[in-house]
């Protein structure tokens, strides 16, 4: 499909591909309302998750955005195995926005196949007892006699037989059935196996279409000139530098800046390094890194309490050891490799919206917000996602690109360069943490405070507090899981002007950092092994302690000690190890991690990290090891190298050059062991990360003698 | 504006843009390839990793004037039929995830086995570690790159 031009209102239909002839729908509507929301997707489109083509070819249409987590490949696996079609027919791609049929769309916390585990066997069962019927009809039999494989009804007694596509139209006028007999697992032959991405041939060949790859006719293509400080504002602007550059068509302002649209994005870009702009630069141009600090450790006594158990204050004062810490945490930008970016088409009678986006129908209210347009009018067309992370859900490149389609009175593609990317905020909050712990006489933590200034995520995106606080800035610290009889945590936001948002596995990549390396020096200070530390507090949380028993003995755990291996005669080359290790819970699963971490000639490596992941039940396990591998490694490059500074009120950062992330010469052998011991399914996207900063800090610690308190590791160590 | 005549897999095309324009927009706005992606801007991510007569080279670095008559190959002209050794290693490995730096992966695979048909994991190194990739991919890269040495084999 590359190099396709796509018509402004025909996407659909061109990236539906096999002939519509069957759309089964399963969803709580009335019968009439589901209809009417499936005539509205046009002609021949009935809509919901199942579209089967007179050829043959099978179409699932799925709501959540794939990013890379293989969720469309896992969908497509559960729908596939109740509706029994061949794996080869089968073609996914993103459905419209749809509120109505699909429920709020958004694709982040780890929850598609959590929330999708029933829904998609059933919409799979559902349709596949529609074709059932729609043979038995045609054939005059009973449909207990006839029975679906390999992608045909068939009909023994009289050895007939009907393909699925040959069955569609027939299948579509009847009745959907809404709570089909499922299969018991004993039955799955997709699910728990080793099934191929269906996306990868698509990826590797430069026929996938990414949002940035989306043109209509008559598009220009945009950049937005922004403010050069966060909080700042155009004073005023001259176009005609802009105007001057060949190939840039209109200059015009939208609420984030000047929009500088030309024919492509040499010229777009050229027009936008033209362009004057004078700048208001709002009441946050002195913004640093120091001052923030001194912001945030200023308030660290002022926060909400999260949680309150035993009598801490009075717990530290009688600990034989008392140990004070502070962590820090910076910025962190996402970095998606495709940078953000929206095509919008706004008219007087509809707006069309392709991009990659992990929250349509909030674009879609972004859309019908900026055009006063019903939200019906607007209509959102999924494209693959370069990199997600919680970046793409936050939509202000949809907002922008609607400004700039209603302010340019045409169809345009909005482009963020790197360095617009980088630098437009949306970051994982900078956090400061104030830690105090106690130890008694047999170096077993008695006393637990733990003080932290964060960013809210929540008011950042016009939500609430909760009893005041920000629940997704205190995961993994308030409900610190260690049988401590005194725990002590309070929470604040320091009203920082730098926007933050969802960054993957949110302020668990934080905290579980925090908790655990503070563990370690808890463990240290009481002379206890880490793992056994551990295990000897987690007396309430079997899972974690079956996942850390399992991670400990996969990589052979050895406590605190430090191997010499060979050196070169000069003495270069001498190579120092230790393992560190981490637990975490979170997005209903459970991960412990090793690593592995050496020092050669003052650089850190971490060549090899053991990983115990237990998800409840495996879907699909190359999914879940891939998603282990990635989360290590996002989180890796965070941990050495992320860091967004705050300099005279904006970014430092702009590129690769200063926001480094790892690199496949740095990429550690990565173990990973799968605990599916039927419990309750968890999620795999964002819970390989937690641990991998915590793991390395703690064998640092465990090689140095000293604890890693503030990232990134970079800052102390070269690496 | 000046015209220019290119070589892109296989086809010459003419396009009318600057001479300063990065060849990179040259195939995705005027060509619609997009097989070829942009990440940096500034030949940091390599996600633009094309082969220019053969030999590896980043489009966004690369304006259109200088590529005279050199023989440009996007990763729409590495195979047809997903048949180049790469390709079909990438496939049984399933190294992709969300795909965007992958082209730029394939390409630079390619040149790395044309210059070292049995590569080291060192060479590996050498050669793969400048195309970033957000996801972590790296391990199965350096598992595909072994097996297309191999022919496929395991």
């Amino acid at each position: 499909m590359s190099g396709q031009v796509l018509s402004r209102r025909g996407f659909v239909a061109v990236s539906g591909g096999a002939g519509a002839g069957l759309v089964l729908g399963f969803s709580l509507l009335g019968c009439d309302r589901r209809a009417e929301a499936i005539g509205a997707l046009g002609p021949g489109t009935l809509n919901a998750w199942i579209r089967v083509g007179t050829d043959d070819t099978v179409s699932f249409l799925l709501s959540e955005s794939e990013m890379g987590q293989g969720t469309h490949t896992a969908l497509a696996m559960l729908l596939a195995e109740e509706l029994e079609v061949p794996w080869d027919r089968i073609r996914t791609e993103h459905s419209p926005a749809d509120q109505d049929l699909y429920g709020r769309q958004s694709t982040g916390g780890s929850t598609s196949m959590r929330s999708n585990f029933e829904r998609m066997r059933v919409a799979g069962a559902s349709a596949r007892l529609m074709l059932i019927e729609a043979a038995a009809l045609r054939w005059a039999v009973p449909a207990s006699e006839c029975r679906v494989a390999d992608g045909r009804v068939e009909h023994d007694d009289s050895g007939r037989s009907l393909s699925f596509g040959e069955l569609a139209d027939a299948a579509a006028g009847l009745e959907a059935p809404e709570s089909p007999p499922l299969k018991e697992p004993a039955e799955w032959r997709l699910i728990g196996k080793r099934i191929r991405r269906l996306d990868s041939p698509s990826k590797i060949d430069g026929s996938a279409i990414f949002g940035m790859d989306v043109k209509v006719p008559g598009m220009l293509t945009a950049l937005v000139a922004r403010p050069p400080v966060f909080g700042g504002s155009v004073r005023r602007f001259d176009p005609e530098p802009a105007l001057a550059v060949p190939g840039v068509r209109q200059v015009v302002e939208i609420p984030s800046g000047v929009v500088v649209a030309a024919d492509g994005f040499w010229a777009a870009k050229k027009g936008r390094d033209a362009l004057e702009v004078e700048w208001n630069p709002g009441d946050f141009g002195d913004a640093s890194d120091e001052s923030i600090r001194e912001r945030c450790r200023s308030m660290a006594d002022d926060g909400a309490v999260v949680r309150s158990d035993g009598a801490t204050t009075s717990a530290l004062e009688e600990a034989a050891t008392r140990i004070e810490a502070e962590y820090e945490a910076p910025f962190l930008a996402h970095a998606t490799m495709e940078p953000v970016n929206c095509v919008a088409d706004v008219r007087a009678d509809g707006c069309d919206i392709w991009t990659g986006t992990q929250a349509q129908t909030s674009a879609q209210d972004i859309g019908a917000r900026i055009t006063g347009l019903p939200t019906e009018k607007v209509r959102i067309h999924t494209q693959m996602l370069g990199g997600g992370f919680g970046r793409r859900s936050r939509n202000d490149f949809v907002a922008d690109a609607v400004e700039a389609s209603k302010a340019l009175g045409a169809p345009v593609k909005l482009m963020y360069t790197r360095e617009d990317d980088m630098r437009a905020g949306s970051y994982r909050p900078v956090a400061y943490n104030r830690l105090v712990g106690g130890v008694d006489g047999r170096g077993m933590p008695t006393a637990w405070e733990h003080r932290m200034v964060s960013p809210s995520i929540l008011l950042n995106i016009g939500a609430r507090l909760q009893d005041g606080v920000d629940p997704t800035a205190t995961e993994n610290a308030g409900n610190l899981g260690y049988s401590i009889p005194n725990i002590h945590v309070t929470w604040t936001d320091p009203g920082l002007p730098v926007s933050v948002h969802f960054w993957r596995a949110v302020s668990n990549s934080q905290n579980v950092w925090v908790t655990e390396c503070f563990l370690d020096e808890l463990a240290a200070a009481g002379g206890r092994d880490p793992v056994d530390f551990r295990l000897a507090l987690l007396g309430d949380h079997p899972r974690r302690a079956r996942a850390l028993r399992l991670a400990a003995e996969k990589a052979g755990w050895t406590s605190g000690a430090v191997r010499r291996t060979q050196s070169g005669a000069d003495g270069s080359g001498a190579t120092r190890s230790a393992m560190g290790c981490a637990v975490a819970e979170c997005f209903g699963s459970v991960v412990a991690q090793v690593a592995e971490v050496e020092i050669i000639d003052g650089v850190v490596r971490v060549p090899r990290v053991v990983c115990a992941i237990d998800c409840g039940f495996v879907i699909n396990p190359d999914t879940i090891e891939a998603q282990m591998e990635s989360g290590i490694v996002y989180g890796l490059s965070a941990a050495l190298y992320g860091k967004i500074s705050i300099e005279n009120g904006a970014a430092a950062e702009g590129n690769f050059d200063r926001y480094p992330i790892m690199r496949l010469r740095e990429m550690p052998r990565v173990e990973t062991h799968i605990i599916a011991e039927g419990d309750a399914l968890g999620g795999i996207g964002e819970v390989g990360l937690p641990c991998i900063a915590p793991a390395v800090c703690n064998a640092l610690f465990a090689l140095t003698g000293e604890p890693v308190r503030s990232l990134p590791i970079g800052d102390r160590y070269r690496s | 504006m000046p015209k220019y005549s290119i070589t892109v897999n296989g086809t010459i095309r003419a396009v009318d843009v600057p001479a300063d324009t990065p060849l990179l927009w040259v195939l995705r706005d005027e060509l619609d390839l997009t097989g070829t992606k942009y990440g940096c801007g500034t030949g940091q991510c390599r996600s633009c990793a094309v082969h220019l007569d053969g030999e590896i080279a980043y489009a966004c670095l690369v304006t259109i004037q200088s590529i005279g008559d050199q023989e440009v190959l996007t990763i729409e002209g590495l195979s047809d039929d997903l048949s180049h050794p790469v390709q079909k290693a990438w496939l049984d490995v399933d190294v992709p995830q969300c795909g965007w730096c992958q082209p730029g992966q394939v390409m630079t695979a390619a040149a790395l086995l044309e210059e070292h048909p049995s590569p080291t994991d060192e060479q590996i190194d050498e050669w793969m570690s400048p195309v970033l990739c957000r996801c972590g991919t790296y391990g199965r890269i350096r598992t595909a790159i072994h097996r297309a040495a191999r022919g496929g084999d395991r």
